[in-house]
């Protein structure tokens, strides 16, 4: 690849590129995110290799792995173009019909078509997929367009038209003003107005500036930096170049969690090819814009997403928070003014300048502009990664998108925002999704972590849940985070065994606000939240804990038991097969009896009793009838 | 040097900037608990008892007075009731970990922290850091260190430098409040010492030396 020196070639580029694409021509894509990878992505690529070869259709179609499509649980995704025909779950047998049939023959192989569980409908066109159907994909939806590895398809895209508009067009007041006139907020949780961030760093003394990308990524479940990152890697370079621009940077990192291995390499060769087309280094498009980037691994711990914990660890330091002020705006990497934003933040960046600051802030809310992608999993019929405007509900994210509870199961709760969010009850599922809407309700945006519990859910043991991982996750430096979350982890613990006590909830709400007041760093100081949103939402539930030692969502291993009403049971030894710990006493034609002392709580006798017979049920709060004798068990 | 003008508890004073609250409030003969600030140290934040309330920019904030850099127009409480409860509870919190720690006792006298509210889990050490960074930042010799985080998070020395240096330093012991230090060393001492090194010793696991 030779240099593109000025904008002028860039232009002549896109346009060779574009001429030599015929948009008419079929075009297969098969999304190769890290969860159809998972699924077998890989094997079905190289069927498709082997069918378009075999079949003598090299030249009448292209194909193309992209990144992540958002709808993971259905993978491997193959979406055909220009008519957007989505197959689901294909796997490598499928792809010889998905040639001769779809490719050759114009017609539907209808098996791999979406089939709506709600009313069995099938969908042929990803447009017409409810799950897709609702979003506004303006971030993500490039994956599905484009090879993240190749520079000639994002280029195909508008890609670096925003880069060479700010470095020929634009001063760098103007970019920071057009951020700000957008009102972008930063998408890694707190949301703090990004140009107003940008204006700290550029209006701070110094020559030696950096730009960070956050991708530590490390609420569980998450994984939203991760599709970006690995599906359009240029789109967040771009932004970080534009950044860098407005901000008076000629270096910047990017801050990738380990266990990324994907994004890594995307990235990494992403940086390769800009670097070949001179689209990084020296001189970029001949504008006299100097920019390098580096990558850097971080080891994977949650609290070094935090931007003072993660400039420590790429400064090869311990991943630890340091107070604010001074902030990393003004001193931040080697002590110099840093900008550090999220993955999503600076994916959006392009966008804002090439669209404009009018046609971002014109979507959202009055508060939260744009959209923003959701990690949506749990129990919910169609998880995966859902974009939508700001303001969006949260009955729409859930039950249109979404497609609802399975199993006919009742709705209970949604927790929002991460390991340190918080749970909304079904109440609250009209609040507008935005920054505010959601800290006001108790929970927060967090980087957009999107759990949904259903009625089997105990909200105490969720709390407890997240408060154990934030107990290991905590750097452990400063005495209200460490010992406040370790104090209402006992507490917590405690009471789903049974073991709650008059005065735990006192005690909890003591702790919490000494936590969330005197603690250094946001771990801390949002670590209360699980607590402090299921006991506002769902006091009965602690109050059932402690005063009743009963468990209302029937889930506490302590606090339940599980027992075959001897008139129900058939003898069909379905949960006899399935009790792993050999707890059943069965038999032919015999009524099965649980053995009470043995059973390990686990559910799989309930799970395995034919729904028709329903002999065995979850009780709690009240005593275990006691089994029926040896002699009356025959049936 | 900028002047900064600021109120502590209703006085006004100018200070330099980058000083901090704590600071400032001391040469306003105001005293504001602390267990883990030393004079020769960096500020380090790690135990949260000098926690005011400060008012800037319109917003009212809980700041760690040792860490604080002043700020113009600040308006800092170092007295008030909800820090009074705040200091109350990390001090229980700290006792459970070292119920006998002097300095823990006096400052519980003064809120009237219960050493029992919270379970014991004498582990002594409470994590101020002194030791570790005393030895980081004045020896430059970095013998001791913290492991792991969270709630496993621990002080340990390293025993290659540890064998070196400590014997005949031991300047950090003295700053530790909780006098874990000393017995962390003297079981690191032990293990350090196989039973038949070239110093002569009694085989019983002490260590010849002393
Ligand atoms: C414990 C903790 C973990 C965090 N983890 C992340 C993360 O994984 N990714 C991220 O972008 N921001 C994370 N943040 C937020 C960052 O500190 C910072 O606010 C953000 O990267 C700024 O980017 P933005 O302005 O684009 O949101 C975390 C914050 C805390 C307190
Ligand atoms: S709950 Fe689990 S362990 Fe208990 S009887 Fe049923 S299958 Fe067996
Ligand atoms: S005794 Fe050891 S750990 Fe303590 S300051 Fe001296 S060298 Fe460091
Ligand atoms: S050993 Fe003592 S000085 Fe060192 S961190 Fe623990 S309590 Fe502080
Ligand atoms: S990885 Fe394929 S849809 Fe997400
Ligand atoms: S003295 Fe300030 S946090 Fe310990």
């Amino acid at each position: 690849m030779s240099r593109i020196a000025s904008v002028t070639a860039l232009e002549e580029f896109r346009q060779e590129i574009l001429s030599q694409r015929d948009p008419d021509k079929p075009c297969i894509t098969l999304c190769s995110g890290s969860a159809c990878m998972a699924t077998g992505s890989g094997k079905v690529a190289a069927a498709l290799e082997r069918e378009i070869e075999k079949q003598g259709v090299s030249s009448e179609v292209v194909s193309r792995r992209t990144g992540c499509h958002g709808f993971c649980e259905q993978g491997p995704i193959v979406v055909i173009y220009p008519q957007g025909i989505c197959y689901l779950r294909v796997q490598p047998e499928d792809i010889a019909e998905i040639i001769s049939e779809t490719i050759i023959g114009k017609r539907i192989v209808e098996r791999l078509l979406y089939v709506d569980p709600n009313n069995g409908e099938k969908a042929t066109r990803e447009d017409d997929i409810p799950f897709y159907k609702n979003q506004q994909r303006l971030v993500l939806g490039s994956n599905r367009k484009i090879d993240p590895r190749s520079l000639e398809d994002y280029l195909a895209v508008e890609g670096y038209q925003a880069l060479a508009k700010v470095l020929f067009q634009m001063t760098p007041e103007q970019v920071v003003g057009e951020v700000k006139d957008a009102k972008l907020r930063g998408r890694g949780g707190a949301g703090f107005p990004s140009g107003i961030k940008w204006d700290f760093a550029r209006n701070a003394p110094g020559e030696q500036k950096y730009v960070v990308v956050n991708c530590d990524e490390g609420d569980p479940g998450a994984y939203m930096d991760r599709s970006v990152m690995e599906g359009n890697p240029f789109a967040v370079l771009e932004g970080l170049m534009i950044g860098a621009y407005a901000i008076g940077a000629h270096e910047g990192y990017v801050y990738v969690r380990q266990e990324y291995p994907l994004a890594v390499a995307n990235l990494t060769v992403a940086i390769k090819k800009a670097e070949e087309a001179g689209l990084l280094g020296q001189n970029i498009l001949g504008s006299g814009f100097d920019f390098t980037v580096k990558v850097h691994r971080g080891a994977g711990a949650f609290i070094c997403g935090e931007e003072t914990s993660l400039l420590n660890s790429l400064e090869g330091k311990a991943g630890e928070p340091n107070a604010r002020p001074p902030f990393p705006a003004i001193k931040g990497l080697w002590g110099k003014p840093t900008n550090i934003n999220n993955v999503e933040t600076w994916a959006n960046i392009p966008m804002i300048i090439n669209k404009g600051a009018a046609f971002f802030s014109a979507i959202g809310t009055e508060s939260s502009k744009g959209t923003k992608i959701f990690s949506l999993v749990g129990k919910v019929n169609n998880t995966g990664l859902v974009e939508v405007p700001m303001g969006a509900s949260m009955r729409d994210i859930i039950f249109k998108i979404g497609g609802g509870v399975p199993d006919g199961k009742k709705f209970k709760a949604v927790q929002t925002g991460g390991p340190s969010g918080g749970c909304l009850p079904e109440k609250l599922l009209d609040i507008k999704v935005d920054f505010d809407e959601l800290s006001k309700a108790g929970a927060m945006m967090g980087s957009g972590g999107m759990i949904v519990m259903d009625e089997d859910t105990c909200l105490v043991d969720i709390a407890r849940y997240f408060l154990a991982f934030l107990s290991d996750e905590s750097c452990g430096k400063c005495t209200p985070c460490r010992e406040g979350i370790r104090q209402m982890l006992k507490i917590l613990t405690n009471m789903t065994k049974g073991l709650g006590r008059p005065g735990d909830l006192e005690l909890l709400l003591e702790l919490a606000e000494t936590t969330k007041g005197s603690s250094m760093c946001a771990l801390g100081k949002t670590a209360p939240n699980p607590v402090l949103s299921t006991l506002n939402h769902f006091r009965e539930e602690y109050e059932a804990h402690i005063n009743e030692k009963r468990y209302p969502s029937l889930s506490c291993k302590a606090l339940i038991a599980f027992h075959i009403a001897p008139e129900k049971c058939k003898g069909c030894g379905a949960c006899f097969r399935k009790c792993p710990a050999e707890a059943i006493e069965g038999g032919k034609k015999r009524i099965h009896v649980i053995l009470q002392e043995k059973c390990t709580k686990c559910g799989g006798c309930l799970e395995a009793c034919p729904a028709v017979f329903g002999a065995v049920s979850k009780i709690s709060g009240v005593p275990v009838p006691d089994a029926i004798p040896e002699e009356a068990r025959a049936i | 040097m900028n002047k900064i003008s600021l109120q502590i508890d209703g006085k006004q004073i100018t200070a330099e900037e980058g000083t901090t609250v704590l600071v400032a409030a001391r040469s306003l003969g105001i005293t504001i608990p602390t267990v883990c600030d030393h004079a020769q140290l960096a500020p380090y934040g790690a135990c949260r008892v000098c926690t005011v309330e400060a008012d800037a920019n319109g917003r009212s904030n809980l700041v760690a007075a040792c860490q604080y850099p002043v700020e113009n127009g600040m308006v800092i409480r170092t007295k008030t009731e909800k820090l009074d409860k705040i200091r109350k509870l990390l001090l229980e919190q700290m006792l459970s970990h070292a119920p006998d720690s002097e300095p823990l006792q006096e400052l519980a006298r003064q809120y009237g922290a219960d050493r029992n509210r919270f379970e014991q889990e004498a582990s002594f050490c409470i994590l101020c850091g002194l030791c570790v960074r005393y030895c980081a930042e004045v020896k430059q010799k970095h013998a001791i260190s913290f492991f792991d985080r969270g709630a496993k998070r621990e002080i340990a020395f390293l025993p290659e430098i540890a064998m070196q240096e400590c014997w005949d330093c031991k300047e950090c012991f003295p700053l530790c409040p909780t006098s874990a230090l000393q017995a962390a060393y003297v079981l690191t001492e032990s293990l350090l010492t196989p039973p038949d090194a070239t110093v002569p010793s009694c085989g019983g696991g002490c260590s010849g030396k002393s």
